[in-house]
């Protein structure tokens, strides 16, 4: 196939690259023209190159299946996605904000509680939250930093602004794909490089090892940080042992460490070694079987005593999840005046609390037009698509609002932006996402763009990888005046 | 280094190694069928044996045919020492450990795999499978060249060498042993005259292990049986003898950590290596000696495993 520009329409939503048929955006016009330029053969090349380069680099995640665990090449499309520099400096400094006010967030209401005292949070809502770690009352760790990582999802509506889906708390993942799909795209269009000035994004891994060492609980001492993995089996190991390479630290599973006088040691062939720092991506629930899960074999036992007595890092800190939740989400922007005392820089999706009446009943009226999700599921589970739902679904989820609304809040379903990917005969739009990955220790810091995620069935909202979704380089460019 | 990555290095070292010395066999056994005459019985079950897999194989090794022997041998995944399940062994542990080597060497190891997942068992036939067996090969040496080029010369580099070396000194003791007990033997039986066909068995020894050329330096004598045992267990020089492979070991102990038990059980091997008389042992006892050296490098593996690897972990009742 050949690209043709005017050929390419994406219908009423707000395409990344292209205005309207034939009119690619500013920032996008040189990438836009080098791809009409290319012959058939040269994409159908490229694209072999790409798929090749990630079964050679063993680019690969895990999906778990009846048939075992299987191991599958990255799913890639070889168009970048493009942003332009003005609007991600913007979006930066919201991110970074607004990771500000959550970490503020979770130290108050670990210790002080002035948020539900001043009655800017309801009570009940803290009171209820699955994600809220009693153990972890009265922690204060270092820099009052709870959560070191942050990989807030973020689309784009109609009207072209950027909104804020959700934050990731806990194990965010997949700024390793981020990384390789820049590695691939460099690989397959060099010429690309030279003609464009794209932000460049390979960093990220020793800004992550900065945010780490800066909380090692023995600052004089050259930091062992370790990442902490559930194993091979989990569907992001290739990202654990990825970042352990990035960054030269050891990747470590929970029978790798031990627990000795309330400090942590890992079990080398010298003997055993003190940890510093945990970079942990397993779950609150299963770091320690003798404060959590006591049936988890993942965990080390008596961990979180010793992070406790802050003779250990942990990165994010267990109970970081708390601002994780869908409902404690859409205060996130009274979080940013009451702690922060500004306005936030980057908007929510519109939210309707079930938990309040007004709201309530608001979202029964308008089940068909609104997304119901529920506070603590993640990967799309147990959500209602009023658009696409059956009358009998709209009672069912009537039915449990009602019984739970705690656990429930709907937002408007959102037009998701769209961009170009290599189609059959053209190029053709499909809905992304985008996932910049956050960072804060000592100082903040914002990848440069993020994981862009495609929906690469037509018309479809589903991004996730494991249900058939792909990616996309992601380019942040720096627009030259001329 | 962690105890785990430790264990985990080693034996991608060594099955990495298992796969060349596999390749080198199977390539060496077609040229000795090519070369010696029809009636003498050193059939394609032999391989089969030397892999000690006989008791995975399905069908009596005696009758065994070229085809399903190598098919068995390069591509069955049943078969736990494939060339296939070798490769995808070191490739398993190399992904558990790749954050530890440099990136092109695990790119490598994941792409012969691949290679050989998709053209393993379409090379039964000979001429590409003699294709395919001088690529594992090949890569085996270039996966061996860049840690050598490019890995610090740490710790975890030690391991590989130990799993490497360990392998190979096995490999080594067990093909002169299907030489010398199982095919020499046999052939004597089968054919009055038995002298030029034993020298062309123990030059196809000495090809398989590449060692031809070298011997012929060293020795200065016309290929016989005593001498090349001798060059195969005792050479100091020779990389895939057994001797040089032991003092590999001794050179990796000495450079880590509570080495002692370890650096015992290799020297104490090393001195009945030493003091052999394979002249004597040639005559009758050589397959049991090798018998007690096979054991004696077990006796290794399980000093390393002792020493450094993780200890099997406890669940806590």
């Amino acid at each position: 196939m050949e690209i043709n520009w005017r050929d390419y329409h994406s219908g009423d939503f707000y395409d990344e690259l292209i205005s309207s048929p034939g009119h690619p955006r500013k920032v996008a016009r040189q990438l836009a023209k080098h791809l009409a330029g290319l012959s058939s053969e040269e994409i159908a090349e490229r694209k072999h190159s790409a798929e090749l380069a990630i079964k050679t680099m063993g680019i690969s995640f895990t999906v778990y299946s009846e048939a075992g665990n299987i191991d599958r090449a990255w799913p890639f499309d070889i168009i970048p996605r493009v942003i332009a520099h003005k609007e991600w400096l913007h979006t930066e400094k919201g991110l970074i904000q607004r990771l500000q006010a959550l970490n503020c967030f979770i130290d108050d209401v670990y210790n002080e509680q002035r948020i539900v005292k001043d009655k800017v949070l309801p009570a009940e809502l803290l009171a209820d939250s699955v994600n809220f770690r009693p153990e972890c009352v009265g922690m204060k760790p270092a820099l009052g930093v709870w959560a070191h990582i942050c990989g807030s999802d973020l689309i784009r509506d109609n009207d072209g602004r950027f909104y804020v889906l959700e934050d990731n708390l806990r194990v965010p993942s997949g700024v390793s794909y981020m990384l390789e799909n820049r590695k691939v795209t460099k690989r397959i269009f060099p010429e690309l490089f030279e003609n464009h000035n794209i932000l460049p994004v390979t960093e990220y891994p020793s800004q992550l090892f900065d945010t780490l060492a800066a909380i090692s609980p023995r600052p004089l001492e050259f930091p062992e940080i370790v990442v902490l993995t559930p194993g091979i089996y989990n569907s992001a190991y290739f990202e654990h042992s990825y970042l352990a390479q990035q960054m030269g630290v050891e990747l470590v599973e929970g029978s790798d460490l031990v627990v000795e006088d309330d400090h942590v040691f890992m079990r080398t062939i010298n003997g055993l070694a003190r940890v510093d720092v945990i970079y942990r991506r397993i779950d609150d629930l299963f770091l320690d079987p003798q404060m959590f899960n006591p049936d988890s074999v993942l965990g080390v036992p008596g961990l979180m005593r010793a992070w406790l007595k802050g003779n250990v890092a942990i990165a994010n800190a267990p109970g970081a999840g708390v601002a994780d939740d869908k409902v404690i989400y859409t205060y996130v922007p009274q979080m940013i005046k009451y702690y922060l005392g500004e306005d936030p820089i980057l908007p929510n999706v519109p939210s309707y609390l079930c938990v309040d009446k007004k709201q309530r009943d608001y979202v029964l009226e308008n089940l068909d037009k609104l997304v119901v999700k529920p506070a603590n599921e993640s990967g799309g589970y147990g959500m209602l698509i009023g658009p696409q739902s059956s009358k009998k679904e709209r009672e069912e989820f009537a039915a449990r609002i009602k019984a739970q609304p705690r656990n429930y809040m709907a937002q408007p379903l959102i037009s998701l932006s769209t961009t170009p990917i290599i189609g059959s005969k053209n190029a053709e739009p499909r809905h992304i996402d985008l996932r910049p990955f956050v960072l804060q220790g000592r100082h903040s810091s914002v990848t440069a763009g993020g994981l862009t995620r495609v929906a690469m069935r037509k018309g479809s909202y589903v991004v996730n990888s494991s249900q058939g979704g792909g990616s996309q380089d992601t380019w942040v460019v720096v627009e030259e005046d001329k | 280094m962690l105890s785990r990555v430790a264990e985990r290095i080693y034996w991608m070292g060594r099955y990495m190694e298992r796969c060349e010395n596999a390749a080198r066999l199977i390539n060496v056994n077609t040229k000795l069928l090519l070369d010696l005459p029809r009636g003498v019985s050193v059939g394609w079950g032999t391989l089969v044996e030397i892999m000690g897999l006989d008791d995975y194989f399905s069908r009596d090794t005696q009758n065994a045919d070229e085809r399903s022997v190598m098919r068995f041998m390069l591509a069955d995944t049943h078969n736990p020492s494939s060339l296939l399940t070798s490769m995808a062994n070191a490739r398993e542990n190399a992904r558990i450990t790749r954050e530890i080597m440099p990136s092109e060497v695990y790119e490598l190891i994941n792409d012969t795999y691949w290679y050989l997942n998709d053209y393993a068992s379409g090379a039964v036939a000979r001429r590409e499978r003699h294709l395919l067996l001088e690529a594992v090969i090949q890569r085996v040496q270039q996966f061996t060249g860049m840690l050598a080029g490019c890995m610090s010369q740490n710790d975890a580099y030690s391991f590989i060498r130990l799993g490497r070396n360990l392998e190979r000194a096995d490999m080594t003791s067990r093909i002169v042993d299907v030489g010398a007990s199982r095919i020499l033997p046999k052939a004597v039986e089968d054919n009055s005259a038995n002298e030029p066909y034993s020298n062309i068995l123990w030059m196809s020894v000495l090809r398989s292990l590449s060692g031809y050329q070298m011997y012929r330096q060293h020795v200065l004598d016309r290929v016989n049986a005593e001498d090349v045992v001798m060059f195969l267990f005792q050479d100091p020089l020779f990389p895939r003898a057994v001797e040089h492979c032991l003092s590999e070991l001794t050179d990796c102990f000495a450079k880590l950590p509570n080495s002692d038990q370890a650096l015992h059980e290799v020297a104490a091997l090393r001195r009945q290596l030493k003091g052999a008389d394979f002249a004597a042992l040639m005559d009758s006892g050589l397959h049991d000696y090798i018998d007690t050296v096979q054991s004696e490098i077990a006796a290794i593996h399980q000093a390393i495993a002792a020493t450094w690897f993780l200890p099997q972990v406890q669940v806590s009742a």
